[in-house]
């Protein structure tokens, strides 16, 4: 019985298992079926998009964008690269845009003099786009064109 | 002892009755260009940057954060290394700018920054030091390679042709005013203008 209960375990642990080893195609994509005691060849490294140009958001609060290369573009303890230009009392100088309204509430709602700390890391929301095309295909819709095919449903 | 400095010393003194007004002069010039050539060698061997990073202050501070910027490494292969950006390369300049390099060497003596805390509780004043000599010298070394005048505003990105045909080119700010931290990590940047 005690040994019963032992292949049981071993086999529920190991079935599923297998089961994904069944079609290796799928799950080593990024690898290409290359053997494993060989390298792939690594692909180009794609350039970060510096065109200065504003993208369309894709929806009211997706954080915009980054339109330019931002190599060595310091934000730590010590300083901010990005408030540099960013900064409510910069952007005279700088002619960037300023930072929302929102990056100077607490999470109460509560408006500070500076840039909220929860707010201070931009790169965890903002990201610079690089000049290739995506890796997995993206199936967002916008908003707009969901409506859109309503409207015309209804006529 | 006292006796034969006493010998030297009149023998300095007195006029010379051997060698002629000419050969003094002649053997004055001769030796002049051997001291003036020996001053310019030793410069030039204190000018490069394995003299620099001789001293593990430079080295594993400063040297080790320029290798991730692109005046270590980029498209075009050219590099800047210590000297390019911190000393002069004009003559006078650079001999003003060895006098004040003596006051590293009594750093390292009495080791203001002989360890990473401590280098990083003095950066900010290091730091200072070099923004005001790169202010006050219109800043020269980045000059000496990136030139305004052969500067194509077509060819840069929009955000710096911008900056570049404006407050650059009417000569009211200078490189070093924008581009503060491009070959090492900043200091604590509070109260610094611009930030
Ligand atoms: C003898 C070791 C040593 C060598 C060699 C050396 N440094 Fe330094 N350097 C130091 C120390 C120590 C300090 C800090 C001095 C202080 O506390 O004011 C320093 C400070 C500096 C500073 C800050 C200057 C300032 O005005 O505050 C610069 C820039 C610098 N070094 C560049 C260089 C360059 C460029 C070279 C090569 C030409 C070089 N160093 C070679 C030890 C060295
Ligand atoms: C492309 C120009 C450039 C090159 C190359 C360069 N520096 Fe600097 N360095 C600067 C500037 C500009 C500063 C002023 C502080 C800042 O803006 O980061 C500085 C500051 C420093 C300081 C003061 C401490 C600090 O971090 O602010 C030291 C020390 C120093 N440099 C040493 C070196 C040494 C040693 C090398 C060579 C390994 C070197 N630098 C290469 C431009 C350069
Ligand atoms: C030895 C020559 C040399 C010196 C000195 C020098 N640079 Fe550079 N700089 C270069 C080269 C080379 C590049 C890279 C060009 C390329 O391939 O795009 C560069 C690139 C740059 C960039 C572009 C950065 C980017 O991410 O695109 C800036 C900004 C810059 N330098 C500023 C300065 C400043 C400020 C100084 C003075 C502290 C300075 N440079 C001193 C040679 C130099
Ligand atoms: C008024 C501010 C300002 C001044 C002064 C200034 N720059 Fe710039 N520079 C910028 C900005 C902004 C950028 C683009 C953002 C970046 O590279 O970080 C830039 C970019 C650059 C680039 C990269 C060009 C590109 O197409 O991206 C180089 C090289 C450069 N600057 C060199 C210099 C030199 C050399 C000087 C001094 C002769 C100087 N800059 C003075 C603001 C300035």
């Amino acid at each position: 019985m005690k040994n019963l209960i032992k292949i049981g375990m071993l086999l529920s642990v190991l079935l599923p298992v297998t089961a994904s080893w069944a079609a290796p195609g799928e799950v080593a994509t990024l690898r290409e079926k290359t053997s494993i005691d060989q390298q792939k060849k690594p692909g180009i490294i794609p350039k970060v998009i510096n065109s200065d140009i504003k993208q369309a958001r894709n929806y009211p609060m997706q954080p915009p964008v980054i339109p330019h290369k931002i190599r060595n573009y310091e934000v730590n303890l010590n300083t901010n690269k990005c408030m540099s230009c960013h900064s409510r009392q910069r952007t005279e100088e700088s002619q960037a845009p300023m930072v929302s309204v929102t990056h100077f509430m607490d999470r109460d709602g509560n408006f500070l003099a500076e840039i909220s700390p929860r707010r201070y890391f931009c790169n965890q929301c903002h990201v610079t786009q690089l000049d290739t095309k995506p890796v997995v295909e993206n199936e967002f819709v916008d908003m707009h064109a969901i409506m859109k095919q309503k409207s015309l449903a209804q006529k | 002892m006292k006796n034969i400095i006493k010998i030297g010393w009149q023998t300095l003194k007195k006029p010379s009755g051997y060698y002629s007004l000419g050969a003094l002069v002649i053997g004055g010039f001769i030796a002049g260009v051997i001291f003036w050539g020996g001053f310019n060698t030793a410069l030039e061997l204190t000018n490069t940057e394995e003299f620099c990073i001789s001293c593990h202050e430079m080295e594993n501070n400063v040297y080790e954060e320029l290798k991730t910027t692109i005046h270590f490494t980029n498209r075009s292969g050219v590099r800047a290394t210590c000297p390019d950006c911190h000393v002069p390369h004009k003559w006078t300049d650079k001999i003003a700018r060895k006098m004040q390099a003596s006051k590293e060497v009594w750093g390292k003596i009495f080791g203001t920054i002989n360890t990473r805390e401590k280098f990083l509780a003095h950066r900010k004043r290091l730091a200072e030091n070099e923004w005001r000599r790169l202010k006050a010298n219109d800043s020269l070394e980045c000059r000496n390679c990136h030139n305004f005048d052969y500067m194509d505003f077509t060819s840069q990105s929009q955000r710096a042709a911008k900056q570049h045909s404006t407050s650059l080119a009417s000569g009211e700010k200078t490189c070093i005013d924008c581009h503060k931290g491009i070959a090492h990590h900043l200091p604590d940047m509070k109260g610094v203008e611009g930030w």
